[in-house]
């Protein structure tokens, strides 16, 4: 078996976190309380070119390349998708191509209990908010 | 014959909830409490039996053939545009059948659009369907058709003072909703049946929320086309009916060209059918039209004006629950709205919101619900929408307000 990338081992992290809490309630309240966290974009930066197509609510996402590789921002205007987009932050920021581009994010996140979160008409936004972070990282 | 209002304590929506088995299903482990009806509204086995009663027993295409099955589905499809005649107090040559009241709306424009130039206006209204704003808007961007807007007040009732100013010798139509999708509010149609005729103008109403929750008499209406879907009438989708005037009818050009919509075929000219199937082209939605005639006759055999007040029981029960909070924010109140509750949720998105009350299996709507200036015109990007049909009950009114009360707490 090959050595868990760094995004894997975030990920289980994730999965102990929300395998400690309880119900669905306790789960997408965890999930409300880290889209908190998240630091607002600016009006600037919640523009056109960043905003990410085919979401219910509005996503918007920003790509920055620094030393240490790729980070990526995000923010939503709906407080459960802000939470998510704070989960795949998480999961993705700081990480290298190569586990980015390994790193199935659906099959991941279904382990943390959301799956009601991530239907296909609610969740297409942040997949295709998935798929730009790939995209980024892939040209990076 | 026209329908009599009447009041009756007769009225058992756990009687008619039997008839709808949907209804008794769970939803993320809760009772099902299906809120978006205004949206699109379950069927009756009523409906769907006629349905399959077609499709099993009686199908053919209709008006061309000359064997016993053609002749028997054709007898089933007029008879399906008689009940919805009889429904609206129409006769049945001024029933369209269209896709939806959508596909209706578009017919007019297209058609009436055609007689108009640039500079003649089409008075709408800011509240809007984008299903009644649209098909006009094309007029605007190829024809150099004038749109104005009547504004909407803070009640979501139109400014009919505003309405009289808009109005000039070159008004040719005005099409507004009868009943908003969002607001519930109900326009007065006099009013502006009035205006129009001052000037000269036809008038379309959209009629897509208001045929579900109140007897609809076209006669008495006075426009000159009512527009509406049947799956909102507890019908199938894929069909609706446009409903015109003799005359205003008489005087469009056809809308699509095809087998059934003419009289004579030359190489050098045609002529076409005389309404309703002038606008009728290709072979219709046959067994769509036979459900929507089994809801109308469905719908005729309920005390309707019994159940637009249940429905009204139910708005006002949710609504006593939840307007002492101050974080919730009704949109709308105008007096003899419809029983659609459009509302937002302060700190939260409309989406949030809906995806929450799904997980305690209520079902709303969340998004601007196709009418987006509307939407700006009271600030807000979204908003979440419960609306309430006969099988609705007290019962479910209050689950919805309990879960809003919980899902606000989400985020408080």
């Amino acid at each position: 078996m090959a050595a868990m990338s760094a995004i894997d081992t975030e990920l289980s992290e994730l999965i102990d976190e929300f395998e400690l809490l309880g119900d669905w309630e306790e789960r997408y309240r965890h999930v409300i309380d880290l889209g908190r966290t998240l630091a607002p974009l600016t009006d600037e930066e919640r523009s056109d070119a960043n905003k990410v197509r085919g979401c219910a609510s509005q996503v918007w996402l920003v790509t920055e390349r620094g030393p240490d590789g790729l980070s990526f921002r995000g923010d939503s205007d709906a407080h459960i998708v802000r939470g998510l987009i704070a989960l795949l932050l998480r999961l993705y920021s700081g990480r290298t191509t190569a586990d980015i581009t390994a790193f199935d994010a659906k099959a991941g996140l279904a382990k943390l209990g959301l799956s009601g979160a991530l239907s296909a008409q609610r969740s297409n936004g942040l997949f295709s908010m998935v798929e730009r972070i790939r995209r980024d990282a892939a040209g990076a | 014959m026209l329908i009599e209002p009447k009041i009756t304590a007769a009225f058992d929506p756990y009687a008619i909830r039997d008839e709808f088995p949907i209804l008794s299903r769970q939803v993320n482990g809760n009772p099902l409490v299906y809120l978006d009806n205004a949206a699109s509204a379950q069927k009756p086995r009523a409906v769907v039996q006629a349905m399959v009663n077609a499709l099993e027993g009686g199908y053919s295409n209709v008006h061309r053939g000359l064997h016993t099955l053609a002749n028997e589905t054709t007898d089933a499809f007029e008879a399906a545009r008689d009940s919805v005649a009889r429904f609206i107090n129409a006769a049945p040559t001024e029933i369209v059948f269209t896709k939806g009241a959508t596909e209706a709306i578009n017919l007019v424009a297209s058609s009436f659009g055609l007689s108009l130039k640039a500079g003649d206006e089409i008075v709408i209204s800011e509240g809007e369907h984008h299903a009644n704003y649209i098909p006009w808007h094309f007029l605007r961007e190829r024809q150099g058709v004038v749109i104005k807007f009547i504004p909407v007040l803070d009640d979501g009732s139109l400014d009919l003072d505003a309405y009289r100013k808009l109005l000039t010798p070159k008004t040719r139509m005005v099409a507004v909703t009868h009943m908003s999708n969002v607001t519930g509010a109900v326009t007065d149609t006099q009013a502006i049946v009035e205006g129009a005729r001052s000037v000269g103008a036809r008038v379309l109403l959209d009629g897509a929320q208001s045929v579900v929750h109140q007897p609809i008499d076209v006669k008495a209406l006075g426009c000159d086309f009512f527009v509406f879907s049947a799956h909102k009438l507890y019908g199938p989708t894929g069909i609706g009916v446009l409903w015109g005037r003799p005359e205003a009818l008489e005087a469009l050009p056809p809308y699509q060209g095809g087998g059934e919509m003419i009289s004579w075929v030359a190489l050098d000219a045609v002529a076409y059918a005389d309404p309703p199937h002038r606008f009728e082209a290709g072979t219709p939605p046959i067994v769509q039209a036979i459900g929507l005639g089994a809801a109308c006759e469905w719908l005729n055999g309920i005390d309707r004006a019994a159940a637009a007040a249940h429905e009204h029981a139910l708005y006002k029960r949710a609504l006593e629950r939840l307007e002492g909070h101050n974080w919730f924010k009704l949109i709308g109140d105008a007096l003899g709205k419809g029983a659609i509750m459009a509302f937002a949720v302060e700190g939260a998105h409309a989406h949030d919101v809906a995806q929450l009350l799904d997980k305690y299996g209520v079902a709303v709507r969340a998004g601007t619900h196709c009418a987006e200036p509307l939407m700006r015109r009271f600030g807000m990007a979204s908003s979440a929408r419960a609306s309430f049909a006969l099988y609705n009950t007290l019962e479910e009114a209050d689950a919805f307000a309990d879960s809003l009360i919980k899902v606000q707490g989400f985020f408080s």
